[in-house]
């Protein structure tokens, strides 16, 4: 944690300043993303949907968050 | 598809089985670069098609939520085929993919490996080694490849369960720049064989089908057409007729005429 009470991580090729002692699920909650409707990838490793509110954002994270858009 | 002409399709020729599932549609579209989602949804409906690519990229956080897919078409309508489009590796297609299936739709992946970015003509060393991976990993691959028979051959060896040669570049409308590929690839390999990229009017997708393949994958053509339902629905008359066409088993070509009235019985 650094002196503004945060801790940072890279979400989607930006670095972001978040609340220490986050859970992924509370992650996607400030974000307003729908669990189901995002797959998340914490540091190159996919999780499982189900884990979402059991797996701590840690500092220095690198989190993707992906979803289905139009393509051919 | 619903309606009697589809009945009637369904009538004249059989259904299409991609790793045991059954399509009646032989035409799998795209959903990428319609001006609005409306026209996109509309435009598919049109088609006919059951079986709808999309590809997996990053949710832009400061941007409306609208760019999400399904939002707007159902799973449940439609059989969802994830791309790896924009992959120009193997390990970037094999990441793709897994965060595809992590979607939790199917285990489908449409795998494209893009070896040059002037024709998208795909990197085939690369698609091969991705294809043994994904399908060593149980997903049921579908490649983007060219219509090199080599390839395909490789492609189906290593566990494919479709194979989808290029009519001609992605995007170009150019139609089938090689059909005698496209048949020997057709004819040499078991798994269908579905013509992916370069198809730009109905009368190309009806020639592609012509060529006995088993169906065609198109986006740009419906997207950038003026009128993408019009076009939408040009395009499911064109394949089922090719289809039919195909089956049908066409006449001898002669570049003689012969008269299809009775030359007998003509007045003196």
């Amino acid at each position: 944690m650094n002196e503004t009470g945060t801790i940072r991580v890279q979400v989607n090729g930006k670095e972001r300043q978040i609340r220490p002692g986050i859970t992924v699920g509370a992650l996607l909650e400030d974000l307003e993303l729908q669990p189901g409707m995002v797959v998340v990838e914490l540091n190159r490793e996919i999780l499982e949907r189900d884990s979402y509110g059991g797996v701590d954002v840690s500092e220095g994270d690198t989190i993707e968050l992906v979803h289905f858009v139009g393509g051919g | 598809m619903s309606n009697a002409m589809i009945d009637e399709a369904r009538a004249l020729d059989g259904p299409l089985f991609i790793g045991d599932v059954e399509f009646t549609s032989r035409l799998i579209v795209g959903t990428g670069k319609y001006a609005t989602n409306e026209v996109m949804v509309d435009a598919i409906r049109a088609s006919g098609a059951e079986m709808v690519t999309v590809a997996v990229r990053r949710v832009d956080l400061d941007r409306t939520k609208e760019e999400a897919i399904l939002h707007h078409l159902s799973p449940d309508e439609f059989f969802l085929l994830a791309n790896t489009a924009g992959c120009y590796t193997a390990e970037d297609a094999i990441r793709y993919a897994r965060l595809a299936r992590a979607a939790g739709f199917n285990e489908f992946v449409k795998l494209e490996v893009i070896g040059d970015e002037r024709t998208l003509l795909p990197d085939v060393h690369a698609t091969l080694e991705a294809a043994r991976t994904l399908s060593d990993e149980g997903f049921k691959v579908m490649a983007y490849t060219n219509d090199d028979l080599i390839t395909a051959l490789r492609l189906e060896d290593a566990g494919c369960v479709a194979v989808m040669p290029l009519a001609s570049p992605i995007g170009s409308g150019l139609g089938v720049v090689n059909p005698y590929f496209i048949r020997e690839i057709k004819r040499r390999l078991e798994v269908p064989v579905i013509v992916d990229a370069g198809v730009g009017t109905a009368s190309d997708a009806c020639i592609t089908m012509e060529q006995g393949v088993d169906g065609v994958l198109m986006n740009t053509a419906l997207a950038a057409a003026d009128d993408p339902v019009r076009m939408s629905h040009a395009m499911k008359h064109a394949i089922i007729a090719g289809r039919l066409a195909y089956l049908a088993g066409r006449m001898p070509s002669r570049e003689i005429a012969v008269p299809s009235s009775p030359t007998a019985g003509m007045l003196d």
